[in-house]
């Protein structure tokens, strides 16, 4: 187990969030998309911080990206709910209202 | 670095990875929260693997108790349970897994160049402590503003998510 296999898993990781963000239509599966590709991102930090920087600052900046994953999933599944009791759906091919 | 630890990473970069197969691929929306379940968890158990203990019990705390619960309640309040599967249709099949099978071949090309120089030795200690000494002292600025920010997107997601009552005359904060 060394960087590059750490690397690989995160890169397949990051494949599938964004296969799931172009696929689906529904925008809470959209979400889980989002939350794959910042679970990637996070493998990454996590495994250079350990094999590559003396530092511990990948942790921290995982961290950080916990805190905006739950942040921006809390008000991204409001705005899901407000979606749902406006329109009864919550595909995202729907909302396209500001389009002129 | 030889023999169980390699046999524990394979066992769970397959779990994470399979999962999130099978997130990007189940039709059942519900399923496919179940499968993130998964990946959350295989996630975590790698983080172990590379020393980030803090960083695992967080995942676990956060992911699968916070966000993975509001996705569910998401699912569950935003169709019905009869149409669940008819509720996620899926187009663009193709393009879809060529880009991605094409970005996922030039990032493992990359992860696997020698451009990385990893460092000699590789230590394995707590990091809790360390991490909280960093965020109260070198990083205090960018978690204060974390603070501020989870406020805001409390406040925001109570906000929105509340229905609308033209029926019920809203109280008026200017005037006693």
């Amino acid at each position: 187990m060394a960087l590059d296999k750490m690397l690989v898993v995160g890169a397949a990781l990051f494949c599938c969030g964004l296969y799931t963000i172009l696929t689906r239509r529904n925008a809470v599966a959209v979400l889980m998309g989002v939350e794959l590709v910042l679970n990637a991102a996070n493998i990454n930090f996590v495994a250079f911080s350990h094999y590559v920087s003396r530092m511990i600052g990948g942790q921290i900046f995982a961290v950080f990206v916990i805190v905006l994953a739950a942040a921006e999933a809390a008000v991204a599944l409001a705005i899901f709910l407000r979606l749902f009791a406006t329109t009864g759906t919550v595909e995202v091919d729907t909302a396209d209202h500001l389009r002129g | 670095m030889k023999g169980p630890v390699d046999l524990v990473f394979y066992v769970l970069a397959a779990v994470t990875v399979g999962s999130a197969i099978l997130v990007a691929t189940l039709p059942n929306i519900i399923y496919a929260a179940v499968a993130l379940l998964f990946a959350f968890f295989g996630v975590a158990g790698l983080y172990i693997l590379v020393s980030a203990d803090f960083l695992a019990a967080t995942q676990v705390l956060v992911y699968v108790g916070g966000i993975l619960v509001l996705i569910m309640f998401a699912v569950f309040l935003s169709s019905r349970i009869s149409s669940v599967e008819l509720s996620n249709p899926v187009h663009f099949r193709l393009p879809a897994a060529a880009i991605c099978l094409a970005l996922f071949g030039v990032l493992a090309h990359t992860a696997v160049s020698p451009a990385f120089i990893p460092k000699p030795q590789v230590t394995y200690q707590p990091t809790t402590a360390e991490i909280g000494e960093l965020l109260m002292t070198r990083y205090l600025l960018p978690f204060e503003v974390a603070s501020v920010l989870l406020l805001a997107a409390l406040i925001g997601a109570a906000l929105l998510s509340r229905p609308d009552r033209p029926d019920i005359p809203r109280p008026d904060m200017e005037e006693p």
